[in-house]
């Protein structure tokens, strides 16, 4: 029956102040149920005060065949960390 | 051996509450590895687990009242079948899915509109009781009665099944409401609500539900009843024979 059911991604903020994360994915007809399992599942031991759900599909990740060309090109660039720099002394930051 | 000061009524009362939560409980535990979604299995446990343990609240409570000589154990292994005093709906067996979704529509909308008004008991204990109660019977009926309407506005089937299973179980709903001297007395000193304004409460809201689930309210038949004074259907043996066995079996046994 599952297999019928849409894919849902699960993001979870455990306290305020915090940005949500995600912790899973689950099987739901709508984004109302989505919410429902989602609390049921994931939230049995207060490991959270909201809930986002996302419909998986609606997710537009990354391909694995463009690692090289998307993130090679940033590891000889140390210039583009602030500690790459000397700060003049008396430079009030 | 402690003096109780409690009127016998008000410990029958607090007693009733305990075990409709206890039966209805051990019931929904029985879908826990059988929901055809891993979701779902998760979601029903979480509900028969806020009945065991509000069970154990209102069994513990009972106790106290009674003068502390039994335990919330001693009550749910221990007694026999004439003294429990559940209602009738909540030991029928789960049957299929849409059978166990009305039962939880009928029941979670009567305990919402129950605990609502026992926050406002005069027993202080069963109003903190209520007032976490009413928090999980708030949950509990926002996800059957969603189901509810996700069969009866379902398939042809979906839609018969759930219906089926309304004609079926509404002629159990008149116990919920029927009240005795033990209500009366509850009324009276404060301790529980008005059973005929819960009616209304319930009713309205029951057919607002059906309406949205596109179902047809059954027509009233003569109401079954019995099971708090004792009198159960033939399938309460079954149940308490599966929810006490160990303690029959091994009489004292902790772990």
């Amino acid at each position: 029956m599952s297999k019928n059911l849409p894919l849902w991604e699960v993001f979870l903020r455990s306290r305020r102040g915090l940005e949500h994360k995600h912790v899973g994915s689950l099987h739901a007809a709508d984004p109302e149920q989505a919410m429902q399992y989602a609390r049921d599942v994931y939230t049995r031991r207060l490991e959270g005060c909201s809930i986002w759900v996302v419909r998986s599909a609606d997710i537009h990740a990354s391909q694995e065949g463009d690692a090289a060309a998307f993130f090679d090109p940033a590891e000889d660039k140390v210039y583009r960390h602030a500690s790459f720099y000397d700060v003049p002394d008396g430079l009030k930051l | 051996m402690r003096e109780t000061t409690y009127d016998p009524a008000h410990i029958e009362y607090v007693l009733r509450l305990g075990d409709n939560a206890l039966i209805l409980g051990q019931r929904l535990c029985e879908w826990s590895g059988h929901s055809a979604l891993v979701e779902e299995d998760v979601a029903m446990a979480n509900i028969a687990l806020d009945y065991i343990g509000r069970a154990r609240d209102l069994l513990t409570l009972a106790c106290e009242l009674d003068g502390g000589n039994q335990s919330e154990d001693d009550l749910a292994f221990k007694r026999d079948e004439e003294e429990f005093k559940n209602f009738l709906l909540c030991e029928l067996p789960i049957g299929d899915f849409a059978w166990t979704i009305v039962r939880q529509v009928l029941l979670d909308t009567y305990h919402f509109h129950l605990y609502d008004q026992l926050q406002r008991s005069s027993d202080q204990k069963l109003a903190t009781i209520a007032a976490k109660s009413i928090k999980e019977s708030t949950s509990h009926l926002r996800h059957c009665s969603h189901w509810l309407t996700r069969l009866g506005d379902g398939t042809d089937e979906s839609h018969r099944r759930v219906q089926d299973a309304l004609n079926e179980q509404w002629r159990f709903t008149g116990e919920l409401f029927a009240a005795d001297a033990i209500d009366e007395f509850a009324l009276a000193v404060g301790i529980g609500p008005d059973l005929s304004d819960l009616r209304e409460r319930w009713h309205a809201q029951i057919a607002s539900i059906l309406h949205h689930a596109t179902l047809t309210q059954p027509i009233d038949a003569p109401p079954v009843a019995g099971g708090r004074q004792g009198l159960h259907t033939e399938h309460m043996a079954g149940l308490l024979a599966c929810m006490q066995s160990v303690q029959r079996a091994y009489p004292g046994l902790e772990w």
